[in-house]
């Protein structure tokens, strides 16, 4: 679809083809400013604001974007960012000096698109102004020749030329066109809706921008893991990991808390696809100081409370163990949460006791154990100790006690799923492997010398861990990208056009009526409205002699023009 | 959707089959579309270049119908003409070259395609039903319907009339590649899905990115055809000899200015509902992942596709950017679309992996 808004034609066309659109003028001469330093500054705006540059900006962005896409993002995923850095020695300077590691927050990246929206901004302003200036006032006259315009058409007819043209504004008005009379002829226009929705769609362009950057500044994000029975507060302390934008104040942690009273999963069971998850439910009562309600957190549904959503990330195992001492008294009973390290769950993490226990002799000892848990065994003398199902089939786990010191209040902050073992010793066991030993849910492992005992209990807990989030600028992000829909639907699919219909009196004394579209683009659509709106004239105009066929080239000048009406 | 239900085998196996069966009659289309441009090429209508070259009249007479105008009123005529600056060439003879015999053997291949098409429809619609959920869980399902949908869009021109018998046989030839590569690499048996796809943001978000990709395919189609065609012109408006391929070929397909208004008109139509797909995914991450946008590899690369063809639509409203560079933005669009789906799904670690591939 070539614009017909070449400078030939529009020459040809004068002020009837002029501001059909709010578009800027590309002034296609790039020779720099004549005048000092505000003659720069005015050719920098006008260079900046232009179509052109507003295109290579956005070729930028979309280049900009691609590395981030390629390279290991911080923004998604440390660890592999880490591990990245440690495959790549040499490129890892060089990266970390282009910020290719944190792309999306670079300031070359930031650069391109806020010079885009600055571009944008001075873009929208003028052209704003334009069209408002375009809907106060009336549709230009008609050009001298309409036969030059990209749909014609002409007849003879009886009517008066006071008649015609009068039936011609009714006509058109009718069709919602905005029309009105200038000398002989009637000039009406029509898709003021084409460059409205194109306004709305760069504004919402913005709006969506300002909602994001909006939410970046006041969000925030914390992780939580929760054992089954157990539940959570929503403060800060306690968060397990807790990121927020730089604007956000702790005060504004919507108040409200919630247990996890239990988490389902349900695993395919057979076929190659055996053991991909197929449902996770997390079942919570939740409270915002008020009574508990009751709710299922699925991974496409997060629960919503105030302004904060919990959405289900992860879940996992968490074995129930009691620890007694020598004496029989139990030092610690609870439920470990252990961390899967691959996909059927097989979960590795560390048991502490920290304090309480005492050895056969009376001595004050910490105790750790170092846990192995598969939910699904494969069977004695399989040969692997990994988990064979995700689901509780055959759970085992295996054990490896020490005692001595956990280290726990060295200063250093320590990985509650790891065991520091530079200070403790480990227990010696009877039979088993020598290393660790293998229990059954329901078994008690007795440790060497009368030092106490571990059991591992039957009832085996699960654990979910949580995002809680608020963001807020979702619902201005949400109505920026609607209205960026509806506005380039109305920008892309609504043709602005003019009509002019001249009619006057020809020589013979008979009126002529000649009509004429003009269209930003060339549309199959517009000459057949002209045809439309014709015959709609014919009406009141019919024509006399029959229509005369139209040359292949139109003639020079087929109907006097304007003065012959006076 | 119910997650439980076991996947029913006889409606897969029936899916595989129906499948195997359309890249068949696909088959069957490409080469009786091949008969179509061998006969044409032996016609003798339009083919000298010097027709092209004569002044082309510069107006055109448009009688437009309407029933319901009254029998008296001879409706007027309205006179079109072409926007100066413009060529006036008129559209190739098509394939079949105004033969009787290529004419023939379009008409078959246009038979064979809906045959083949609704049979792969039915593939697509069994697979649907033997899992009891939409059929887009993995890359197999996305391709399959692809190219249903492809096939679906270019078939719907047909039917409204549209000139674009010219795209049969570039379509049929990429669908086969398309089929074949699905088949071969990307088969996945057919199962449930994992928890985070079962949203109805599927349906949603999945149907209109695949039918988006579709469409966008036809337009990139239409604009390396243009292309060529506009530097076969080209050649001829100032005086060259096109080789003997370039005449015998490009001379048959629509005129520059056809294809280009073609491509401008599917590409500009497709790209609201491309801006609604990403707009979608977004929403769908945001309950999904806790947040809309995280510039994940698959949500960079639907931006850049996004970015690319509003690009394309900037280009075009550009005086000095329109014709052959606009249609290169449009062709490095359609690239980053295609390396969103196969590039990122195969290469590159993605939140939006799927259960094999
Ligand atoms: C944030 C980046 C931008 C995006 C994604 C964008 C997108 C678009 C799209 C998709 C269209 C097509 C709608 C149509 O053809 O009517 C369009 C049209 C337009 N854009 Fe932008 N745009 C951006 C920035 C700008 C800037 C910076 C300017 C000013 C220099 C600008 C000026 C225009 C104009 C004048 C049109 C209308 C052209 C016409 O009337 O056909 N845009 N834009």
């Amino acid at each position: 679809m070539s614009k017909t808004d070449t400078s030939e034609q529009q020459e040809a066309l004068g002020a009837a083809g002029a501001q059909l659109s709010t578009a800027p003028q590309e002034d296609t001469a790039v020779g720099g400013p004549a005048l000092g330093v505000i003659g720069w500054v005015r050719w920098f705006w006008r260079q900046l604001t232009s179509m052109r540059v507003a295109l290579i900006l956005l070729f930028m962005l979309s280049l900009g974007a691609v590395p981030g896409s390629l390279i290991p993002q911080n923004s998604a995923d440390e660890l592999k960012v880490r591990a990245f850095k440690d495959a790549h020695e040499t490129l890892t300077p060089l990266y970390e000096k282009l910020q290719f590691f944190d792309v999306y927050s670079s300031v070359w990246f930031s650069a391109i698109y806020i010079l885009l929206f600055v571009s944008l901004i001075g873009c929208i302003v003028p052209r704003s102004w334009q069209f408002v200036g375009q809907l106060r006032s009336r549709p230009p006259g008609a050009p001298r020749r309409l036969d030059r315009l990209p749909a014609h058409t002409t007849w003879r007819t009886e009517a008066e030329p006071e008649q015609v043209r009068a039936a011609a504004l009714a006509v058109l008005k009718g069709r919602r066109f905005r029309a009105h009379q200038v000398g002989n002829a009637i000039a009406a226009e029509k898709g003021y809706l084409r460059e409205a929705g194109n306004l709305a769609f760069h504004v919402a362009l913005i709006v969506m921008l300002v909602a994001f950057a909006w939410g970046q500044l006041f969000k925030s994000e914390g992780g939580k893991l929760i054992v089954e029975g157990d539940g959570f507060s929503n403060t800060l302390t306690q968060y397990d990991d807790f990121k927020s934008g730089s604007q956000f104040g702790t005060d504004e942690l919507t108040p409200f808390s919630f247990t996890l009273n239990s988490f389902t999963g349900t695993y395919q069971k057979d076929g190659p696809q055996r053991g991909t998850p197929r449902t996770f439910e997390a079942a919570v009562s939740y409270s915002q100081g008020d009574a508990d309600k009751k709710a299922v957190i699925r991974v496409n549904e997060p629960l919503e409370v105030g302004d904060s959503k919990v959405y289900l990330i992860a879940h996992g195992y968490a074995p129930v163990v009691t620890v007694k001492d020598g004496r029989g008294k139990t030092v610690f009973h609870g439920a470990v949460p252990l961390l899967p390290i691959d996909n059927n769950i097989t979960s590795t993490g560390a048991i502490k006791v920290m304090d309480g226990y005492r050895d056969k002799n009376g001595k004050k000892e910490q105790l750790g154990f170092k846990a192995f848990f598969v939910p699904t065994f494969a069977g004695e003398g399989k040969g692997t100790m990994f988990s064979q199902f995700p689901a509780l089939g055959f759970p085992v786990m295996a054990l490896t006690g020490f005692h001595g010191d956990l280290r726990v209040n060295s200063g250093l902050p320590q990985n509650v799923y790891q065991l520091d073992t530079t200070k403790m010793k480990q227990f010696k066991i009877e039979g088993g492997t020598g290393v660790a030993q293998r229990m059954l849910p329901g078994e008690t492992m007795p440790l060497p010398d009368g030092a106490g005992s571990i059991t591992f209990e039957k009832d085996i807990k699960e654990w979910a861990s949580f995002q809680i989030s608020q963001q807020p600028g979702n619902g201005l992000a949400l109505t920026g990208a609607i209205a960026a829909i509806a506005g380039l639907t109305g920008s892309l699919f609504i043709q602005r056009r003019r009509v002019w219909v001249r009619a006057v009196r020809g020589e013979d004394g008979v009126t002529v009526v000649e009509m004429a579209g003009l269209g930003r683009s060339e549309s199959a659509k517009l000459p057949e409205e002209l045809g439309d709106l014709a015959l709609a004239l014919t009406a009141e105009a019919p024509p006399t002699a029959p229509v005369p066929e139209p040359a292949e080239e139109p003639a020079e000048d087929p109907v006097p023009s304007g003065e012959a009406d006076k | 959707m119910i997650l439980a239900a076991t996947t029913n085998e006889g409606l897969a196996q029936m899916s595989d089959l129906l499948v195997y069966s359309s890249m068949a009659v696909y088959t069957l289309a490409f080469f009786a579309h091949i008969a179509e441009w061998v006969f044409g090429s032996r016609s003798k209508v339009g083919r000298t270049a010097a027709a092209l070259t004569q002044q082309a009249p510069a107006a055109v007479t448009v009688q437009v119908k309407k029933a319901g105008g009254t029998a008296v009123l001879d409706r007027p005529k309205v006179v079109t003409r072409s926007a100066s600056g413009t060529r006036d060439v008129p559209d190739g003879p098509g394939a079949a070259g105004g033969t009787v015999k290529g004419d023939l053997y379009g008409r078959i291949a246009v038979s064979l395609t809906v045959l083949a098409f609704v049979i792969e429809a039915a593939g697509v619609v069994s697979r649907a039903l033997s899992v009891q959920r939409a059929p887009w869980g993995n890359m197999y399902e996305f391709s399959t319907t692809f190219s249903t949908v492809a096939v679906g869009a270019y078939l719907g021109f047909l039917l409204a009339k549209k000139n674009v018998r010219w795209i049969g046989l570039p379509l049929v030839t990429t669908i086969l590649l398309d089929l074949g590569m699905a088949v071969t690499w990307l088969k996945t048996p057919s199962d449930q899905l994992v928890p985070a796809l079962d949203s109805y943001w599927l349906w949603i978000h999945v149907s209109t990115a695949i039918f988006c990709g579709a469409v966008f395919y036809l337009g990139a189609v239409a604009t390396l055809l243009y292309l060529f065609r506009d530097s076969y012109e080209n050649k001829l408006a100032t005086g060259g000899t096109p080789g003997s391929f370039a005449r015998s070929v490009l001379e048959r397909l629509p005129s520059a200015a056809s294809l280009d208004k073609f491509s401008y008109r599917v590409n500009a139509a497709i790209f609201p509902l491309w801006t609604f797909t990403i707009i979608a995914g977004a929403i769908w991450a945001g309950d999904a992942w806790g947040r809309y946008w995280g510039w994940d590899a698959k949500e960079v690369w639907s931006f850049i596709t996004w970015v690319g063809y509003a690009a394309y639509l900037h280009a075009r409203a550009t005086a000095g950017w329109k014709g052959r560079k606009a249609a290169y933005i449009a062709l490095i669009a359609f690239a980053c679309f295609l390396f969103n789906y196969y590039g990122v799904n195969i290469f590159v670690s993605s939140k939006h992996s799927y259960a094999g591939v």
